[in-house]
């Protein structure tokens, strides 16, 4: 018995799921009640499989599935294992939480939703496994497929129609590239070529080396949310029902960043040498654009998943700029660094998965309980969802980048690579490093921005607009899925050592060297040099809350505890209503002031004399007015030339079939 | 025996600057008073402010939640964390190897999170502004540290501060022209962070130009009597840090107890000497529009950056 087996029962048994679903339609309970919760318990399974494979070495099997003479290659190595934890792990509460979640939906969707949700999984823990250029194209069209039916869940709704589509157009266009790279790399050695083991063993020359890592850069930053091709996250999100928000973002787009990985340091390892540190520098380019671009956005969202959506996008900037830190240190030899870059990239994907799923099932708590997505609408949550806004609560903290959670530690880990960089032989990239390091910071100070005004206008202050009177805590399914993502934020965030450890694994067959610990015991992390640098979460944690309980001890021993409440004082001003505080609007509009000139702002301002006062804006996206409109209007221009040739006459093209018969002729 | 030096060491000046923060508040205060040709309320004040308001009984609004009671808890535990572990008087602190100088920032910034969370928690005009207004400022200031510590960092090779300031201060006497940069950069986050003058006014509860007293509005009593404490502690860390990177002459050797006195007098003679800077700072300088604190913030940022690059151009 091997990992890859138990995987292979994985995949088997949500697929069997998925159908067993389908066929049980008629007992929404039973889908919801059994399917889900078992659904879960795989993904544990699995989670439990990656990390047993990540010990083990790596395996292989070939499947008699697939096209005569084109079998299945399946393969798990520590980088699979790695992600393959990652899918289980945040798959485990987000699978519970819809046990709970989907309750509310329409019998005859639900039996295809449940359908679609394991096949979604089980197409991206095959993506994961695959070992041969078309098992993966299978598994990632699978996948891209799979998630465009979740997200059109609610398909009678125009926009979301729309928003489907246009993931669909970008999934596509990504994945031609993918194919392009793919077909580079098995670099015209016919049809034995196109198996991953055959790719590792070819040594490209340097412009098709570089040619393959650009599609695939171009193919999975489509897929993650690379700027400029980052539109159909903002739309995609918030149309998809949460959990499967959740997925996407928590999930699927780190198959991306394991196809990076994989073209790159795996495909591609032979023909990666110095003369491709500009690999390195286009990432960590496009990496701190596309980071500083989401995290800017986020700010003057009002929608909350959309808001979450451009989170992802800023998230997925700074895993680039950990690869492309990896590729630079790599490729000039530096490889301790290169494991300490790897590992905050693989340490921050993992944290990105559980706090992104938590803050977006969370979401889906909140829109069950007030039926609304625009947070200037909300406010005041926290009173009555006790459980959702203390668990969301972490999810924040975590994603802020706050001591002692999850986020601080990969931040901590980036920071340190950058710090430790100086001394590479090429003067350009030393100086374009410590700007690099600034604007990580920046967009780091940013996200805090973000999340404060996240967490405090949907869950603080006084209620907003007409929302439900009485909103709902989450049932005790929601519980427990979004409790067990904000235990793995907390316990990754504890646990760093141990947690490096098992990623050294993946680092050394990456980048063939380990980040290993300079201190003694689990309980600082020190990379490197213990004099250089160290940092003691527990023990950070430990004297925050020591000090907290001594103080309180002391205060009310000394002197007293007595506590009245009243209304609320606000300066002395008399009348206060809700309507006064900021809206989610009112709160961004510092940020869209200083970076004016990003946003395509639309604005509609009420006269003084307005009786009924009404303003309205918009803030837009530049790059889909200066990019994609172009694109769309050259592509409605060619089609109707196109449609120049079409009448829908049959005899015009049996004449445009005879033209062409003889010109052939004429040739030949 | 080394060992329970350094923690006999670190108990040491953890209460020492529980104990000394509001004297150094006090002293600014005093200093802004005289410069301003008032007689001012002494050096004690704060302490006396602090006796009254935990005596007093705690008034918090109907719809205040958990989260607003326990933040003044949170934020003192920050501070304090943060100065106790900023080394000032010896450089064996055997707390400081469970948060560098990138913790220390996030200690910052934990504290910071939960102070404008909770003035978004009444929800009243002035609270979710003033949270606004923090954030505003913070972050571009956060990120201005960062880079401050960065370019001290990359000096002494390590990021932990009692490795910075040994390195800065018990080796050859060399000028960092990357440091006078930061230093600049540093000054101008201190105002910042600490609500002063400026970029806010510690002594207004002028609607339109508060930022931090906004904030705390709606505390009273032992909440109000925490916070006020944390500023302290917090404006104490930051003096702290000024004088470990770019002052740090005096300070005890790793186990040299001996040196103690002589450091202690040390730290005293240049905690006077900066407060009394503060304090003239504040009275040369007029508050600024809130828009224009971006760009005032944003130079600090540009500022910290040019030191990192300096430093790895010139390589000091």
């Amino acid at each position: 018995m091997l990992p890859l087996d138990v995987a292979g029962v994985v995949v088997v048994l949500w697929l069997a799921l998925g159908l067993l679903g389908l066929a049980l339609q008629r007992s929404p309970h039973l889908i919801i009640r059994v399917i889900f919760p078992i659904g879960a318990i795989v993904s544990l399974v699995l989670a439990a499989t990656g990390w047993w494979a990540l010990n083990e070495l790596s395996s292989f099997a070939i499947l008699p599935l697939g096209l005569p003479d084109l079998p299945f290659h399946l393969r798990l190595d520590p980088l699979s294992a790695f992600f393959l934890i990652l899918l289980g792990g945040a798959s485990f509460g987000v699978s519970l939480f819809s046990a709970g979640y989907f309750k509310s939906m329409p019998s005859n969707t639900l039996g295809l939703l449940c359908l679609e949700y394991h096949l979604f999984l089980a197409s991206m823990a095959l993506v994961l496994l695959a070992d041969d250029a078309y098992m993966f194209m299978v598994a990632w069209e699978t996948m891209a497929l799979s998630s465009y039916f979740l997200v059109t869940t609610e398909h009678h709704v125009p926009d979301i129609r729309k928003a489907g589509f246009l993931y669909l157009l970008i999934a596509h266009v990504g994945a031609i590239a993918i194919l392009l790279s793919f077909g580079v790399m098995q670099g015209g050695h016919g049809i034995g070529a196109y198996t991953f083991a055959a790719m590792r063993e070819a040594h490209l020359s340097t412009f098709w080396a570089s040619a393959a890592f650009l599609l695939a850069l171009f193919g999975f930053g489509a897929k993650a949310g690379l700027l400029p091709l980052h539109v159909w996250l903002p739309e995609a999100h918030p149309a998809a029902p949460s959990p499967v928000s959740a997925l996407m973002s928590g999930i699927m787009l780190k198959t991306a960043i394991y196809g990076i990985l994989r073209v790159t340091f795996d495909l591609l390892a032979n023909s990666l040498d110095g003369q491709q540190w500009w690999w390195g520098v286009l990432a960590l380019a496009l990496g701190l654009i596309t980071a500083i671009f989401g995290v800017m956005f986020a700010a003057v969202q009002g929608d909350m998943k959309r808001l979450l959506a451009y989170s992802s996008i800023e998230n997925i900037g700074l895993l680039l700029v950990g690869i492309g830190l990896t590729i630079i240190f790599h490729v000039y030899g530096k490889d301790a660094l290169a494991a300490l870059a790897l590992t905050a990239t693989l340490y921050h994907s993992l944290n990105h998965a559980f706090f992104k799923c938590l803050l977006f099932i969370g979401t889906g708590s909140i829109l069950h309980a007030t039926g609304e997505r625009n947070m200037g609408r909300m406010g005041g949550l926290i009173h009555h969802m006790p459980w959702v806004a203390l668990l969301m609560l972490v999810g924040v903290l975590s994603i802020s980048g706050l001591p002692p959670f999850n986020g601080f530690v990969s931040e901590w880990l980036l920071l340190q690579a950058f710090l430790l960089s100086p001394g590479l032989p090429n003067n350009y990239i030393n100086m374009l490093i410590p700007v690099a390091a600034a604007v990580i910071a920046l967009a780091a100070a940013l996200a805090a921005y973000v999340m404060v005004k996240f967490y405090g206008i949907i869950f603080l202050g006084q209620p907003r607009g007409e929302a439900k009177a009485e909103p709902h805590d989450a049932g005790i399914w929601e519980r427990i899925g979004l409790s067990w993502l904000a235990l793995g934020c907390v316990v990754l965030g504890l646990a760093p050592v141990y947690v490096v450890s098992q990623l050294d694994l993946v680092t050394h067959a990456l980048v063939g060297q380990k980040l290993g610990n300079a201190a003694n015991g689990w309980l600082f992390l020190a990379p490197v040099d213990i004099e250089r640098a160290s940092y003691s979460p527990v023990y950070f944690l430990l004297a925050v809350l020591g000090v907290m309980l001594v103080t309180a001890v002391v205060v009310h021993y000394f002197y007293h505890g007595r506590l009245r409440r009243g209304p609320a004082w606000d300066c002395g001003f008399p009348e206060q209503t809700s309507r006064m505080q900021d809206t989610a609007e009112g709160f961004g509009q510092p940020i869209r002031r200083i970076f004016e000139p990003f946003f395509k702002i639309e604005r509609e301002l009420p006269s003084a004399f307005d009786t009924h006062p009404r303003y309205h804006g918009r803030s837009d996206d530049r790059i889909w007015f200066a990019l994609y409109l172009p694109i769309k209007s050259l592509t409605e221009k060619l089609s109707s030339w196109a449609s120049l040739l079409q009448h829908g006459r049959i005899h015009l093209y049996l004449t445009y079939t005879f033209v062409t018969l003889v010109v052939l002729l004429a040739f030949v | 025996m080394d060992q329970s030096l350094g923690i006999l060491f670190q108990i040491y000046q953890s209460l020492l600057v529980v104990a000394l923060a509001p004297l150094l508040t006090g002293w600014v205060n005093q200093c802004r008073a005289w410069l301003q040709n008032r007689t001012g309320p002494g050096v004690l004040q704060p302490y006396r402010t602090l006796r009254k308001l935990f005596h007093k009984d705690a008034v918090i609004a109907y719809n205040a939640s958990p989260l607003f009671r326990i933040t003044p808890y949170i934020l003192f535990g920050c501070m304090w964390l943060a100065a106790a572990i900023i080394p000032i008087i010896a450089v064996d602190l055997p707390f400081s190897p469970a948060a560098d100088v990138i913790a220390l920032v996030g200690v910052f910034a934990l504290a910071r999170v939960f102070i404008a969370l909770a003035a978004m928690d009444i929800g009243t005009a002035f609270g979710t502004l003033g949270a606004r207004r923090e954030m505003l400022v913070s972050f571009l200031a956060e990120p201005a540290l960062l880079m401050v510590f960065f370019t001290a960092s990359l000096i002494s090779h390590s990021t932990q501060l009692p490795r910075i300031v040994d390195a800065l201060a018990h080796h050859q006497f060399v000028l960092y022209p990357s440091l006078a940069f930061a230093g600049l950069a540093f000054v101008i986050v201190l105002l910042a962070e600490n609500a002063r003058i400026p970029v806010d006014n510690p002594s207004t509860h002028l609607e339109l130009t508060m930022i931090h007293e906004a904030m705390i509005l709606e505390y009273s009593a032992r909440h109000l009597a925490l916070i006020e404490w944390a500023s302290s502690l917090k404006l104490f860390a930051y003096i702290a840090v000024g004088i470990a990177l770019f002052a740090p002459y005096g300070i005890a050797e790793a186990g040299d107890w001996r040196a103690l006195p002589l450091a202690m007098v040390a730290l005293l003679i240049k905690l006077l000497v900066a407060g009394a800077g503060l304090a003239l700072l504040e009275t040369l300088l007029a508050k600024m529009r809130i828009f224009r604190a971006p760009e005032f913030l944003g130079t600090a940022f540009l500022l910290a950056v040019l030191g990192l690059l300096i430093h790895f151009l010139l390589g000091a």
